[in-house]
């Protein structure tokens, strides 16, 4: 086993590990030297407000854009290369990215076709049970354009755990919806960190989400600020640091 | 007249009634500004406060809003930029006397502050703008080359392994390039048929040559006309559409979401799109070839007094088949072309719906020229083959 998926303390075991990541494009750089790491079986969330590069940092660990200073390494298996096949996470893109030509079902059941020789009706089979563990059962045949914002998410995040990966990528699972749908959103990640013992990196600005979700979390500085704080967000919210107060008291500073 | 009393009035809350009535006056040192302005009547406030502050020299100038019973948010926009407008031209404006409701609203427009120094963008020189156009085409054309030799390596992939070749979506696509063109095609191609036949029947007339429309057209149909038409027609419509349609993928994310699941975008959509090119054109092209030809023999029939039967026993012994596969031999790579490039602009799209519809007028007119510029090769290759 790796370093990176070496046993920690107390039975912890890290999943993701980032050493010195420097993200943005081009001559434009968001964040830079940014370390952390995430263990298996936790919530994590990545903070920030609105520009800090929450959002580009998770397009970097997912492998869509190639660091040009740092390291991603999840679960041992080196740097992300996404032509080198199945990768071990699913994602939940922000405005959820379903495929408008498929059907919700489809949508779910395409990674399964793709990397399984199921027969189709077996496709179907998980992909109905992966909605149900979303609460969309009726969603199956339906095309993602005659879902609401809160369903799509939801779509969007039974489509993540289609292959049953140990990790998902949610970006800003709450974001947009009502404060009930955001909730049961958030119940949802909860429901299936405890019951599947899935490993979620969330990328939130939702204070609410991440008091209810995450067990640990970073918060991005702005400007380039890297990571200005890391821990229990409860704990957090209780720091003298200015700019992690600033976020957490929903204050901007005067 | 109502008296505005709430602290946003100026955001036009209240009264939409109340007439726009104010005034502007100039004395030595100040601008005076008094009764009620409107937003929708901000050109006129806007031209009078211009003029009143035209003439103000240098030094202190005071915009004086006492009297001012209200004042939308666009007309204090526009008294915070004239502000800051004359701060350019070395005159300190200073509001003054600001009325206690719009105090808050001035707050919010920056109003109470000192005017903030503007940073003009620097204009490009002819120069520049040249370079950074020869810049920017130089990172397309990189980007274009990366792309085409990622398809290149996708296919190489499909050829040694067929079974990694996603051609679930082929019979949809060929249905959808091929035989929804067709009335389109048809049509057009009967049009042309007849309208070189047309064109060319009173030179012929001329010579007593009436037959020898058959030749003309068919010549001109298979071995230009027919390739180049369905080729323009499935520009406008495949061509664009596989633009428009991945480009919308590209800017929704689902481009990246294939990405993640470890699927290949390219081998995904990018083979399918041009194997359907490759194959459709041709096909299309030889249904052209047919019905220009009816309808150079219909003008034929009709006003040339030639039997369809002697038409087409002298387009048989015009026509050879080289002549046909001339257009048909073109067809296919046109088919690949006009695909790629499609293909290329839809995954170049960036940021949302302007991007796509940029990228799709330019896969149209790319594609055109290219079509044109490939044509002339094919026919300058061929013609050196001997036939």
């Amino acid at each position: 086993m790796s370093a990176a998926a070496r046993e920690l303390g107390e039975g912890r075991e890290r999943l993701l590990e980032v050493r010195g990541l420097t993200i943005g494009w081009g001559s434009k750089v968001l964040q830079t030297d940014l370390t952390f790491s995430v263990d298996r079986g936790e919530v994590f969330a990545i903070l920030g407000r609105s520009g800090a590069g929450k959002s580009t940092l998770l397009r970097f660990l997912v492998g869509l854009e190639e660091p040009t200073a740092g390291h991603v390494e999840i679960a041992g298996h080196g740097p992300v290369d996404l032509t080198a096949g199945l990768p071990p996470f699913g994602v939940m893109f922000q405005a959820g990215a379903l495929f408008g030509s498929m059907t919700v079902g489809e949508n779910v059941g395409l990674a399964l076709d793709e990397w399984t020789d199921l027969p189709p009706v077996a496709t179907a089979a998980i992909a109905r049970t992966k909605l149900a563990l979303v609460g969309l059962e009726g969603a199956f045949d339906k095309l993602p354009s005659e879902l609401s914002g809160g369903m799509i998410k939801r779509a969007a995040i039974a489509r993540a755990l289609a292959l049953d990966p140990e990790l998902v990528f949610l970006d800003e699972p709450s974001a947009g919806l009502d404060p009930i749908t955001a909730r049961e959103i958030d119940g949802l990640i909860r429901a299936l960190n405890e019951g599947l013992g899935l490993t979620c990196v969330v990328v939130t600005h939702e204070l609410e989400s991440v008091f209810a979700v995450a067990d640990r979390c970073i918060v991005l500085g702005d400007h380039g600020g890297g990571i200005v704080a890391e821990g229990d967000p409860r704990e957090l919210r209780e720091s003298t640091d200015p700019r992690v107060r600033e976020f957490f008291n929903r204050r901007p500073r005067s | 007249m109502t008296t505005v009393a709430a602290p946003h009035a100026g955001a036009g809350s209240s009264d939409r009634a109340e007439p726009a009535t104010f005034t502007i006056e100039r004395s030595p040192g100040a601008v005076r500004l008094s009764g009620t302005f409107r937003t929708t009547e901000a050109a006129r406030a806007w031209q009078e406060l211009h003029a009143a502050v035209a003439s103000a020299g240098s030094g202190e100038l005071v915009l004086d809003l006492s009297d001012v019973k209200r004042m939308d948010g666009g007309v204090i926009a526009l008294v915070v930029a004239a502000r800051a407008e004359l701060a350019t031209q070395g005159v300190t404006a200073r509001i003054v006397s600001t009325p206690e409701h719009l105090r808050p609203l001035f707050e919010l427009y920056r109003g109470m502050e000192r005017p903030a120094e503007r940073v003009r963008r620097p204009s490009l020189g002819g120069l520049e703008t040249v370079g950074d156009a020869a810049l920017r085409w130089a990172s397309e054309l990189r980007d274009a080359v990366h792309f085409f030799s990622a398809v290149a390596a996708a296919f190489v992939r499909v050829v040694r392994r067929p079974r990694s070749a996603h051609l679930k979506e082929l019979p949809w696509l060929v249905e959808r390039a091929g035989f929804d063109a067709l009335p389109i095609v048809v049509l057009i191609s009967l049009l042309v048929g007849f309208v070189m036949g047309y064109q060319s029947a009173r030179q012929l007339e001329r010579f007593g040559a009436n037959v020898y429309v058959a030749d003309l057209v068919g010549i001109s149909i298979t071995r230009e006309l027919a390739p180049l038409m369905t080729a323009i027609i499935v520009v406008g419509r495949s061509g664009a559409g596989f633009a428009a349609e991945i480009g919308t993928m590209k800017v929704s994310d689902e481009i990246d979401a294939l990405r993640v699941m470890g699927l290949q975008p390219i081998a995904r959509l990018v083979i399918p799109r041009l194997v359907a090119l490759a194959l459709v054109l041709p096909v299309l092209a030889l249904v052209s070839d047919v019905v220009g030809i009816a309808g150079g023999l219909f003008v034929a029939v009709v006003s040339l007094d030639v039997t369809a039967h002697a038409y087409l026993l002298e387009t048989r012994r015009a026509l050879v088949g080289w002549d046909v596969w001339q257009g048909l031999i073109k067809s296919a790579p046109f088919g690949v072309t006009i695909a790629l490039i499609a293909c290329q602009q839809g995954f170049a799209a960036s940021g949302g719906a302007e991007s796509v519809g940029r990228r799709t007028t330019t896969t149209v007119v790319s594609c055109l020229f290219t079509l044109v510029l490939l044509d002339a090769a094919f026919t300058f290759t061929l013609r050196m083959l001997g036939k």
